[in-house]
């Protein structure tokens, strides 16, 4: 049976209690009727039946560039870079995807006599993989050839002697990437994309990038200029990420692109999770009492334990597509991938958006999801999730869905802890917060430490999860947690609510008593063509 | 002192066991106790073996054998393998999109080979194979047929004549969804070094249409060695190759050459690292399992060489 598209329900008397994602839990939330609607992923598309296959096509007939066999010689310097932890949500079963592709790339250089091979972890300024991590993504293989003479590793966009800066973009947008990539004869360049916000010369130009070159683009003013982020033509990221790589394709870095794209398959189609992707009046009796064995469950264990149950999961998610050869061709065709997936047509804005927020989002993998990543996960990632306009109308209300729980992992992210006690205590302001603080953690010696020996988020990495909410900040009139921790709410600038009739009273005295409400019914992931 | 009646008995006996004593009386007797002898002018009856290539193993795949299996394979031989072998399983990750019934072909060189093996193969085809086992070692009696194939699932394969039993047998259970285990070796290795590949596995592959899975065992000779009685803990590497299929108009000989030289890469894989494995792959050379064509003494010094050195570093004070 092909698999069902997404869809919009309208709520009526008879819709059951509809899932939101609660953090490390769930509530079962019911929706008045008549004015209120839920939108639903599609289901999993069918993954290609033979992934390794498809991956070996790709890289023998790619898009707009040689096969990758004829670009390959001995003595050459060959680079492959791959997407860090952050990709894909959660983490995938074994074999990782970025494995089956490094080892058909690595196959092709070992038959063409490549011995000049370095492994990069492009992650920007996000935190260090750890070798477990790093094994998981390119596999035991992979790894046990390469990481022991240290030709495997990970990015540090603060090794000063190792960065090459490129020139300058028309607007006057420094490029500075990695050294050693930027002095290839070739950087293969191995993606997954999650989201279409990932991918094309984002890949390099924002992966292998310092400081000096992200400053540009990841800022307030692009962010609101990005409507949405995720919306490629328009979004002023994006054509930041374009221009870069403009830049670094006339300095001669030559990339050859592999992009892969993964169904919706999150929970699985079998086992206790699988409740979790399924349409509420769908679930059996079978899938009812997994559902209350794991609620229940949850709400009696420690939050470590159950951030433990949750960051085991691996999703059996399959590839759907794979596309190799120039950026931005290669990248169209991802794209289009990607929205066969997860684009869902919806008719006109409303009042109020609901959401429930899951227990993960880009940078807390096998961490923690702090205050301030819950408002960069609501406001940032799942707002912008929209082509054409926003879900929710100029001056709506979003109400979210988590625990919010005044809690940080102190490895991973120091600065976020100094960002919220010091920063938020005096302004919830983007612009103000960018003006004043930025600078400061950016240049700050012990964050600049821990980025790079220990497994630290980059001292200014907080700044840019609050500006990714900034476009969202400007555009509500409220948000309102729901079942948040009371004085990390406030802290965030928001409003706090015991239940979602609560927050749905509350959200009355900005949009009126008769407002629609629109539920944003994610994960699995899904984007809204608002038209 | 009065002696006991067991102690008189005893003596009179020569102290010889009950079962040799009726052993010993039944040889002397003739038909009809014991079978008839075949005139010279008459053919004699052909009656179906009881053991050999002849046993009947299908017990062993009912449910009830099964559970027995399952519980020796995992409360026995699990923790036996984690002492004595320590196994460092890689390669599990290759068989992700492999659906259906394969062909397992490791290397041999220890009797510890099948269970580790039986531990170490993944799910979903662990517990639903079968081992294809020499009919002239494994199913003598029916003591040891009765063990083998509850303990390990074996079935009698015919190493010393061509016959079609073995390969018609494991032929319908692979059909019928069971994968298989074998040492295409045809037996543990003499010297520590490889023995060239039998074509059964091969054959099996090509006439069933499943994919043969290579694998390779390394340090287990170090273990249980051929003719050693005692086994000494050691580390092993189980590492699982790249499905194989047979290619069109490729014949079992030439198959079977390839999933040899599949294993072997798999050893330089263990030996050095994957990618240098890859390069002399490309370049068809990586080194054989069968070891350098010297002489014997050079081959057994290269075969202990490893040995040698890890007993050097592990020793203390050193």
């Amino acid at each position: 049976m092909n698999p069902r598209p997404g869809f919009v329900l309208e709520v009526d008397k008879s819709t059951p209690p509809i899932l939101f994602h609660h953090g490390e839990g769930f509530r079962l939330e019911r929706l008045p009727a008549g004015r209120s609607r839920v939108i639903y992923a599609g289901e999993p598309l069918k993954a290609l039946k033979d992934p390794d296959g498809a991956i070996r096509d790709a890289l023998e007939h790619p898009v707009d560039k040689e096969p990758l066999r004829a670009l390959l010689f001995p003595g050459m310097k060959l680079t492959i870079a791959f997407d860090d932890i952050s990709l894909p949500l959660p983490q995938m079963r074994r074999p990782d995807i970025r494995q089956r592709v490094i080892e058909a790339v690595l196959d092709l250089a070992a038959e063409a006599g490549v011995d000049d091979v370095h492994l990069i972890a492009a992650l920007a300024l996000h935190r260090r993989m750890t070798e477990s991590e790093l094994r998981h993504a390119v596999g035991d293989r992979v790894y046990d050839a390469f990481a022991p003479d240290g030709l495997l590793y990970n990015f540090d966009a603060e090794d000063r002697d190792n960065l090459a800066f490129l020139g300058e973009t028309e607007k006057g947008e420094e490029v500075e990437i990695s050294k050693r990539a930027a002095e290839s004869d070739l950087v293969v360049y191995v993606n997954i994309n999650l989201v279409s916000m990932d991918g094309g010369h984002k890949s390099t130009a924002t992966g292998l990038a310092s400081y000096r070159s992200l400053r540009h683009h990841h800022n307030v003013h692009t962010m609101q200029h990005s409507n949405s982020f995720m919306d490629q033509e328009h979004s002023a990221l994006h054509s930041a990420n374009w221009r870069m790589g403009k830049v670094i394709r006339d300095a001669g870095v030559k990339v050859f692109q592999i992009e892969t794209t993964v169904n919706n398959n999150v929970f699985g189609t079998e086992g206790p999770m699988s409740v979790l992707q399924k349409r509420e009046w769908e679930w059996t009796a079978r899938d009812r009492a997994s559902f209350l064995a794991m609620s229940k469950g949850l709400k009696h264990m420690p939050s470590k334990a159950k951030r433990s149950v949750f960051n085991g999961w691996r999703a059996p998610m399959g590839m759907t597509g794979v596309h190799a050869g120039e950026i931005e061709a290669v990248h169209r065709l991802t794209t289009a991938d990607v929205y066969r997936q997860q684009l869902v047509p919806v008719e006109g804005q409303t009042d109020i958006l609901t959401m429930g927020l899951p227990y993960i989002c880009p940078y807390n993998v096998n961490s923690v999801m702090n205050p301030i990543l819950v408002m960069c996960l609501g406001l940032g990632y799942f707002f912008n999730m929209y082509k054409g306009r926003p879900l929710v109308r100029e001056g709506g209300v979003l109400i979210m869905s988590h625990p919010t729980p005044w809690e940080f992992h102190p490895v991973h992210h120091p600065s976020y802890i100094d960002f919220f006690e010091q920063v938020l205590a005096e302004t919830t302001d983007p612009v103000e917060i960018e003006k004043t603080f930025e600078q400061g953690f950016a240049e700050d010696e012990w964050y600049r430490h821990l980025y790079r020996t220990s497994y630290a988020y980059h001292g200014v990495h907080p700044f840019y999860m609050w500006y990714w909410g900034s476009h969202a900040l400007k555009h509500l009139g409220a948000t309102i947690i729901v079942g948040g921790d009371t004085r990390a709410v406030r802290r965030l600038g928001f409003k706090p609510a015991s239940t979602l009739q609560d927050a749905l009273e509350m959200a009355s005295d900005v949009v009126g008593r008769d407002a629609t409400i629109t539920h944003f019914h994610n994960p699995p992931i899904l984007m809204a063509d608002v038209s | 002192m009065a002696r006991s009646p067991l102690v008189t008995r005893s003596r009179g006996n020569g102290g010889r066991k009950p079962t040799a004593i009726a052993s010993s009386w039944l040889k002397r007797q003739s038909f009809p106790l014991t079978a008839p002898t075949t005139p010279e002018t008459v053919e004699p009856v052909e009656r179906p073996g009881k053991v050999g290539a002849d046993y009947d193993t299908d017990w062993a795949r009912r449910t009830p054998a099964r559970i027995a299996r399952l519980a020796l394979v995992e409360g026995v031989m699990r923790p036996a393998a984690a002492v004595l072998a320590q196994p460092d399983r890689r390669g599990g990750d290759r068989l992700a999109d492999v659906d259906g019934p394969v062909i397992f072909t490791p290397n041999h060189h220890s009797h510890l080979d099948t269970p580790l093996m039986l531990t170490s193969i993944p799910e979903p085809w662990r517990h639903q194979l079968f081992v294809g086992a020499g009919a002239d070692y494994f199913f003598t009696n029916r003591v040891t047929s009765a063990l083998s194939a509850l303990t390990i699932g074996a079935i009698p394969v015919e190493r010393r004549k061509v016959t079609r039993r073995s390969a018609d047998q494991a032929a319908e259970l692979i059909d019928a969804g069971w994968s298989m285990l074998i040492f295409p070796e045809g037996g543990r290795s003499p010297d520590g070094w490889g023995q060239p590949f039998r074509g059964g596995a091969a054959y099996l592959s090509l006439r069933c249409g499943v994919p043969v899975v290579p694998v390779h065992l390394q340090g287990t000779g170090r273990i249980l060695r051929k003719g050693a009685k005692l086994p000494t803990p050691s580390s092993t590497t189980v590492t699982f190759g790249d499905p194989l299929r047979p290619e069109d108009g490729e014949d079992s000989r030439r198959f079977a050459a390839r999933i040899e030289d599949a294993v072997a890469a798999l050893a330089d894989e263990t030996a050095t690292n994957w990618y240098e494995a890859r390069t002399r792959a490309h370049r068809r050379a990586n080194p054989t399992l069968a070891g350098p064509e010297v002489a014997r003494w050079r081959r057994a010094w290269a075969a202990d060489a490893t040995r040698a050195k890890r007993r050097r570093t592990g020793r203390w004070p050193l």
